[in-house]
């Protein structure tokens, strides 16, 4: 199918911001960020795909002359270095929320309005 | 806002958002017809300019390597505020003598360890840090490179932890070193790119030899020198990110048995 | 001198990594640390100034030594021009004068500080520079995460810590939906480069994709740029940030997003978006509606960082107002008033870490008639206000001034004149009134916020306690910002200096320049304007509405101030309460709420610009 990957695409930044918005948790939001940047690999890695390419390795088949889009993944490896980098810290800003007010509710912890 | 009242917005939203996706959508060329100059263009020219046959490594390395650059210091950073955040509050932690809050609600038995889990992992250990050094030095050859090889790396000593030897594995992670290794890794990668413009090339510039013949451990310049500072930086990186998050939990184990 | 272009970024990172590796070497030996930072520092500042002036009509750098061929671009590259160059000269200043303030600002400040600021550093240089889509997402993200961590480095509250966590999320979101719109448009496109995109899209019939791919990409900066519905988080992260970050984050950081949306809209996009006038008035009601809603929110604010964050709010609709009117005067408007706008509100924040640091809070209900013993302080925080008010010559007025004239001979009617004095009004009043109240000590405290007081009396800064003389450190630095700002005003009133504004901007509008200096290699001719070239000039009607705008703040500081004293005005009447209610059915400063906020933002800028363009 032409189209599905990006669909799919669309779906997961729905479902990831669905559950972001109704979320009590915030150990829960911050997985929920991943999901939202999962659908970045996904279309990604899905815009690159040449149909009947090889993967842009050529230490055992040689040269061929249809290959991915290797530039995807690169990026895609930048970016999933980028969302490891972000979860930490997110992380670690929870747990010292955590350890102020001993809740991980968001609702709980809204003190100034914005 | 009212949750119910923040989930119709949601909902309208979220119709609006994907109109929009799919509106988008319909001026993509479709799945597996990718049309652009940029990936063609590589693909024919990495092999005879950088004599590596990883093409995603000698971009992320050579072509694309400022954006390597920045996304390792991304991590960089990240662990130093990790560092930050964690270690003080470990240290407010030590000094108060009450229990706070949290204390109370993560009150839980740690159970201890296994056999087979024990015998497992530390058998383990050794091949998968060989496994991270092999990754993280043939970047220019394999589907791999320093990030890869370095989270392997890192999860080598986690498998230390999961064996429940957590004292060996509070030695072997100290702060001071681990902060070392991965500055040394990141200012390397820096170091590497600022020799180029010392020599009175751009920046990044991959002026080491190129080997002989494309795809041997040699070959490539500093792609493979920066794949393995690069390594180097995550690893002690993600150690330094896992360590911090489980010393939460080793503090508690580590005093109970203190107590009792 | 083109080598200063990888330097500039390069040796912030080197001296950054070098801090943390030699961190048992340096460890009690608190003044090299500073002194190093503050050198990695000055010297980025000292590079990015002597590429803002060298760079004429514009360089570009490539990495590596990757030369496009064919328009085709293989690796990456930096361009600069005297705005986006002065933007990062900006920045650094900027970090410069908060480490040499953090100095004595923190009891002990670990190596991790200066690791952090620096890499912030870095992060905004390359964002400035940037000439790949890709790349300036990957600074987009090492001056966030930077920025993450900063905001939960030692934070001043007990209260809310958790506007670290607020920003973070929002800014994250908002991020990745910019890299969604990046991977769609390099899927159509298969270029990451700005400038081959920019050619791609012009020589081809505008689809959806290429509009939703421009609002992607800009949203991430809207919500940098705290546009409104996009803002709620800066003021959280600003009330939890140490000073020294606070400054930066206002005085550039919001302004990098507003920087980034000008360059997509500009050097990528606007070719190929056309629908000129619509895409303007769309911008213009977003500029508009952030102005007032920033003004409203700060007036009623007695948290003297939030206060300062919702002007900023305030002062950033402004500016989106001057790109906006797609005018080269508009946009040197906003450069320069983005020039002396980061000094003063530097200076602000600087003066308001002062008061923390010696009265150990930042409560004004509370902070009432204390600092009548701060007098340098005083002078340079009221100084900075009237700064603020566009008190001629700083260079607020000239540079809202000339946003006005443009909009005279854009917009049609002074109505945004009108606009824009009443927001400043409404912003330095409220500085004002704070300045008044807490250093001469003014008229009644304002209305008792019940929340805060409670935190007023646990309220602990983070600096020596006890000490009975502002240091220098900390006084020089407030000091020289304000005279940064009104050095910035007095320059671009010399005809010289102004007509450079103007050019650099008409420069910066024009997409086939950008297009043939990254890719072409030629040293493009002067650009041929789309808007008859207003003269970049002191007029009668901006210094008029300048005058309007200080005096108008300082009767409303002075009527906030007295006005329980007015005998018409019955005793216990507070204004504002049902307010309140009000505000808290739209957003209860949950994270949930910001987020359905950013979505609704999103696909409502989706619906609009799907009308515009079909």
């Amino acid at each position: 199918m032409q189209v599905f990957p990006f669909l799919v695409v669309a779906w997961i930044v729905i479902v990831g911001l669905y559950g972001l918005i109704t979320s009590r948790d915030l150990i829960h939001q911050i997985v929920c960020l991943i999901v939202v940047q999962s659908s970045t690999y996904v279309l990604l890695l899905g815009v690159g795909y040449v149909t009947g390419g090889v993967a842009p390795y050529f230490y055992d088949i040689g040269r061929r002359a249809l290959a991915v889009d290797p530039v995807v993944q690169a990026l895609a490896l930048t970016d999933v270095v980028v969302e490891a980098a972000v979860t930490a810290l997110l992380l670690s800003l929870a747990v010292q929320a955590h350890k102020r007010f001993g809740t991980l509710d968001p609702h709980d912890l809204a003190e100034f309005k914005g | 806002m009212t949750p119910k009242l923040r989930l119709w917005l949601f909902a309208i939203a979220a119709a609006g958002l994907v109109a929009c996706y799919l509106w988008a959508f319909g001026g993509l060329p479709g799945f597996g017809n990718y049309p652009g100059p940029y990936g063609p263009e590589i693909l024919k020219r990495a092999i005879p300019e950088t004599n590596a046959t990883g093409v995603v490594s000698a971009i992320n390395f050579d072509y694309r390597g400022f954006d390597t650059i920045g996304e390792e210091f991304i991590l960089f950073a990240a662990a130093a505020g990790m560092s930050v955040v964690l270690r003080r509050l470990r240290g407010e932690r030590e000094q108060q003598q009450d229990r706070s809050p949290a204390d109370e609600v993560m009150n839980r038995n740690v159970p201890p360890t296994s056999s087979p889990l024990r015998v497992a992992t530390l058998v383990l250990v050794g091949p998968t840090a060989l496994l991270g050094w092999w990754l993280a030095t043939h970047a220019q050859t394999n589907p791999s490179g320093g990030f890869q090889g370095g989270v392997i790396l890192a999860s080598a000593l986690m498998l230390v932890y999961l064996s429940g030897e957590s004292i060996a594995f509070r030695r072997f992670s100290p702060v001071d070193l681990l902060d070392a290794a991965e500055a040394m890794g990141a200012g390397g990668f820096a170091a590497v790119g600022l020799a180029a413009i010392v020599q009175g090339l751009p920046f990044l510039d991959n002026y080491l030899p190129l080997g002989s013949s494309p795809g041997t451990v040699t070959s490539s310049g500093t792609i493979a020198l920066i794949s393995f500072l690069v390594g180097i930086e995550v690893a002690a990186a993600f150690i330094l990110i896992v360590g911090e998050l489980l010393e939460q939990t080793l503090l508690r184990q580590v005093r109970r048995e203190g107590k009792s | 001198m083109s080598q200063l272009f990888p330097l500039s970024v390069a040796v912030p990172l080197l001296v950054a990594a070098g801090l943390l590796a030699f961190r048992p070497l340096l460890r009690g030996k608190r003044q090299v640390r500073g002194l190093v930072a503050v050198a990695a520092s000055v010297s980025a500042a000292v590079m990015l100034l002597v590429l803002t002036l060298r760079t004429g009509a514009g360089s570009a750098y490539w990495f590596a030594g990757f030369h496009p061929s064919g328009g085709v671009a293989i690796g990456i590259d930096f361009t600069a021009g005297p705005l986006n160059a002065g933007l990062a000269c900006l920045g650094a200043v900027l970090m410069t004068a908060s480490l040499i303030f953090a100095w004595r600002y923190f009891t002990q400040v670990g190596t991790y500080f200066h690791v952090l600021m620096l890499t912030f550093l870095a992060g905004m240089t390359g964002f400035c520079l940037a000439g790949d889509v890709f790349d300036l997402f990957v600074w987009f993200e090492l001056m966030g995460v930077s920025a993450y961590a900063l905001t939960a480095y030692r934070p001043e509250e007990r209260g809310p810590i958790q506007g670290g966590l607020n920003f973070a999320i929002t800014n994250s979101v908002g991020a990745y939906l910019s890299l969604t719109g990046i991977a769609m448009i390099y899927g159509r496109t298969g270029a990451l480069n700005m400038a081959q995109i920019s050619r791609y899209v012009a020589t081809h019939p505008t689809s959806g994709l290429v509009v939703i791919g421009f609002l992607l990409i800009i949203t991430g900066l809207l919500v940098k740029a705290a546009i409104v519905p996009f803002h709620f988080w800066l003021a959280d992260a600003h009330a939890v940030a140490p000073t020294p970050v606070c400054v930066l984050f206002s005085g550039v950081m919001v302004e990098l997003g507003l920087y980034g949306i000008a360059r997509m809209y500009w050097s990528v996009f606007g070719a190929a978006l056309g629908h000129r006038a619509a895409i303007s008035h769309v911008f213009l009601a977003l500029g508009v509606l952030t102005a007032v809603v920033g003004a409203l929110y700060c007036f009623r604010e007695r948290h003297v960082k939030r206060l300062l964050a919702f002007s900023t709010i305030s002062h950033a609709g402004m500016f989106l107002v001057g790109f906006a009117l797609l005018t080269p005067l508009g946009l040197a408007g906003a450069a320069l008033a983005v020039l002396a706008h980061g000094f003063v509100k530097g200076a602000l924040f600087l003066g308001a870490g002062i008061v923390l640091h010696r009265l150990h809070s930042v409560n004004e209900t509370y902070l009432h008639g204390r600092g009548k013993h701060l007098r340098l302080t005083g002078v340079m925080f009221t100084l900075a206000a009237l700064g603020l008010a566009d008190l001629p010559p700083f260079g607020t007025f000239l540079g809202k001034g000339w946003i006005t004239d443009s909009a005279d001979a854009v917009a049609g009617g002074p109505w945004l004149a009108a606009v824009f004095c009443a927001c400043s009004v409404l912003t330095a009043g409220a500085v004002l009134r704070v300045a008044g109240g807490v250093f001469y000590g003014f008229g009644d405290p304002p209305g008792e916020d019940t929340r805060m007081a409670a935190e007023a009396n646990e309220e602990k800064g983070e600096s020596e306690s006890g000490r009975q003389r502002t240091p220098l450190t900390m006084l020089v630095p407030t000091g020289v910002l304000v005279l940064l700002g009104l050095a910035s005003g007095v320059a671009a009133l010399l005809p010289r200096c102004a007509a450079a504004f103007e050019s650099a901007a008409a420069r910066f509008q024009d997409q086939q320049a950008y297009a043939s200096l990254v890719l072409g290699g030629a040293h493009p001719a002067s650009p041929v304007p789309l808007y008859p070239q207003v003269p970049a000039d002191v007029t009668a009607a901006s210094v008029i509405t300048a005058l309007c705008s200080v005096a108008g703040a300082i009767l409303l500081a002075l009527t906030a101030l007295y006005w329980r004293r007015l005998p018409v005005l019955r005793k216990g009447y507070e204004p504002g309460t049902g307010l309140r209610e009000v505000i808290e059915s739209f957003q209860s400063g949950v994270i949930n709420d910001y987020i359905t906020w950013l979505v609704t933002g999103v696909a409502a800028l989706g619906g609009i610009l799907a009308l515009i363009i079909r």
